[in-house]
């Protein structure tokens, strides 16, 4: 497994429909795909709804993924019902509830595919969250925290892909920009940023917003291979992009 | 793999939104983007209503979109119309980027609209006051240059509202130009760009309109020929898209005296079209209501079929009348 952002597939294909095709390669590059985006929510997710230690939520973490290869539930994914991390959080409800309850749990990661996953950096950031499980107690609120990892978890990929673009146009003032703007726990004014980086304030926007938009567009793009449809991709570009009504 | 924070997603998630801190507007949701700039619904917070808010995407270096920005502001500003969409305010964001607002309008746009509307008549009355509403402009000495189906708004109560003022000209104005870069919008670009068609800026005033509904005029780039005219030639295609009902392509088995007037609103020459778009409205308005019209000459058959057309309850009622004296007077004299 390597990180989602070097093994983006770059093809028309959705993830979904390359992880139901006759290619085994293509098939191999979707999966992986799409574990780099869903691992560390589901992860995390396991982990604060179950109260499962480390050690067996990586455990049930590796055993999920190896079961939805094993017993092809992608191919069971109707996009018309549901949106795709809905069916796959659900999928795990049902996984880790069964394999409580058969008390038999049991390592399965090589039998299909090797899935190295980083579950200490997982584990670090949980910590860094500082997350209270008393507060993510209902339904909803495990519902919104899949959802939230899960948006965490692809604009990670593309800050990380950012991030490689602009070394490669040698644009790092504009990603430092980025970073020290909208990545920062700080808040910086755009006039404290000009004299930081001994910019005029015209180019500290325009670099800004440079960067913002390729940020966008990276994540777009990785949104729209997730999406099964032209319709479900605009219903997810708005959750990520839409401002929130009021 | 970068860890981000929950602020640090809060920012991503409204990545392109202006930041409306030290304004009375609260940012609501991105409606459509253009090639100059976007504009967002945000909720006035002094008068607790929402208004559409049109903001440039960057700062501009040399001052120029800013120019523009403000002068479409002020534009809309001296058209009060119940066709033209009302100006509110005009301000400058924290990092200097000028907004203005004007009224939200809800509805749907023009190329929807017109696909429901099954009838001729009715989808020419909606051009009529789309006419009105440049007509005035006219009067004001303003000149839109960007007349299209998307940048025409029909209300939820049926108002029909002329858009985007962006391009607008007033004669005798230097023309403001945005040096030498090119702005194109399109949807094909962007997946998630609200807008569909495609309007391109050039610099030195060099091309400004869309492709399909701009003048030959204004394609050439030949700013000292554009002036009412201009407006008159894509009011012509206009005409041709709403008879079509609405699908864009397509040649419409229009008739005659209505293709006459689209031939004469769209001619090549702009000496050759309307003088002005209370003459392109005035003929309409007989075609509507069964009269001739001063762009084309009907042979006798077309006259007679428009009169008939035109008196059809009357002539039926008359000849129906002299059918049923034909046969009074033929029964009691046999």
């Amino acid at each position: 497994m390597t990180a989602a952002g070097e093994s983006f597939p770059l093809t028309r294909l959705s993830v979904l429909a390359a992880a139901r095709s006759q290619d085994g390669a293509e098939r191999a590059r979707a999966l992986d795909t799409l574990f780099g985006v869903y691992w560390k929510p589901v992860y995390k997710y396991i982990r604060l709804k179950f109260s499962q230690s480390p050690q067996d939520t990586q455990d049930l973490t590796q055993g999920f993924f190896a079961e939805l290869l094993e017993r092809g539930l992608l191919s069971r994914f109707d996009p018309a019902k549901s949106r795709l991390r809905t069916y796959l959080r659900l999928c795990v409800d049902s996984f880790v509830l069964n394999e409580m309850k058969a008390a038999s749990r049991r390592k399965r990661g090589g039998k299909i595919m090797q899935i190295a996953l980083d579950f200490s950096a997982a584990e670090d950031e949980l910590c860094t969250q500082a997350i209270n499980p008393a507060s993510i107690a209902s339904l909803e609120s495990l519902e919104n925290f899949f959802e939230k990892e899960w948006i965490r978890s692809l604009f990670s990929s593309a800050v990380d892909e950012l991030r490689g673009d602009c070394e490669a146009q040698a644009k790092q003032k504009a990603f430092q920009l980025f970073e020290a703007y909208d990545l920062s726990e700080e808040n910086v004014s755009y006039a404290e940023l000009a004299v930081s980086f001994s910019l005029s304030l015209t180019e500290v926007n325009n670099r800004l917003a440079w960067a913002r938009r390729q940020f966008r567009r990276i994540a777009l793009h990785r949104l729209r291979a997730l999406c099964d449809s032209e319709e479900e991709f605009a219903r997810e570009a708005r959750t990520l992009f839409g401002i929130s009504t009021k | 793999m970068t860890f981000l924070s929950d602020k640090a997603l809060g920012r991503l998630h409204g990545s392109e939104a202006p930041d409306l801190s030290g304004t009375r507007f609260t940012l609501c949701e991105l409606i459509a983007r253009g090639g100059m700039g976007a504009v967002y619904v945000a909720e006035d917070e002094k008068l607790s209503r929402r208004v559409a808010l049109k903001v440039l995407d960057t700062l501009d270096a040399n001052g120029d979109l800013t120019a523009r920005l403000t002068r479409e502001a002020r534009i809309l500003a001296q058209l009060e119309h119940p066709g033209i969409v009302p100006v509110h305010d005009v301000g400058a964001l924290p990092d200097g980027r000028v907004y203005y607002t004007m009224k939200l309008v809800r509805g749907c746009r023009l190329d929807k609209h017109v696909a429901q509307l099954d009838s001729l008549p009715q989808r020419l009355r909606l051009f009529l006051r789309v006419c009105d509403a440049v007509a005035f402009a006219h009067a004001r000495g303003v000149v839109h240059r960007d007349l299209k189906p998307a940048n025409i708004m029909i209300g939820s109560f049926g108002e029909v509202l002329v858009m985007d003022w962006g391009l607008a000209k007033i004669w005798g104005e230097r023309e403001v130009t945005v040096g030498e870069k090119i702005f194109i919008s399109s949807p094909k670009a962007e997946p998630e760009n609200p807008s569909t068609e495609s309007t391109v800026i050039t610099g030195r005033g060099t091309v400004m309109g869309t492709p399909g509904y701009m003048s030959p005029e204004q394609a050439r780039g030949d700013t000292q020929e554009i002036d009412l005219r201009s407006d008159i030639f894509s009011l012509g295609t206009l005409l041709t898209f709403i008879a079509a009902g609405g699908v864009q392509g397509k040649s419409p088995a229009l008739p005659r005296a209505l293709l006459a007037i689209s031939v004469k609103a769209t001619a090549e020459n702009p000496s050759a079209r309307y003088a002005n778009v209370s003459q392109l409205a005035g003929d309409l308005s007989l075609y509507l209501d069964g009269l001739p019209v001063s762009v084309y000459s009907e042979n006798f058959f077309e006259r007679f079929g428009r009169f008939f057309k035109r008196h059809q309850a009357a002539i039926l009622l008359i000849t129906a009348y002299l059918i049923m004296r034909v046969l009074v007077l033929f029964f009691f004299h046999r």
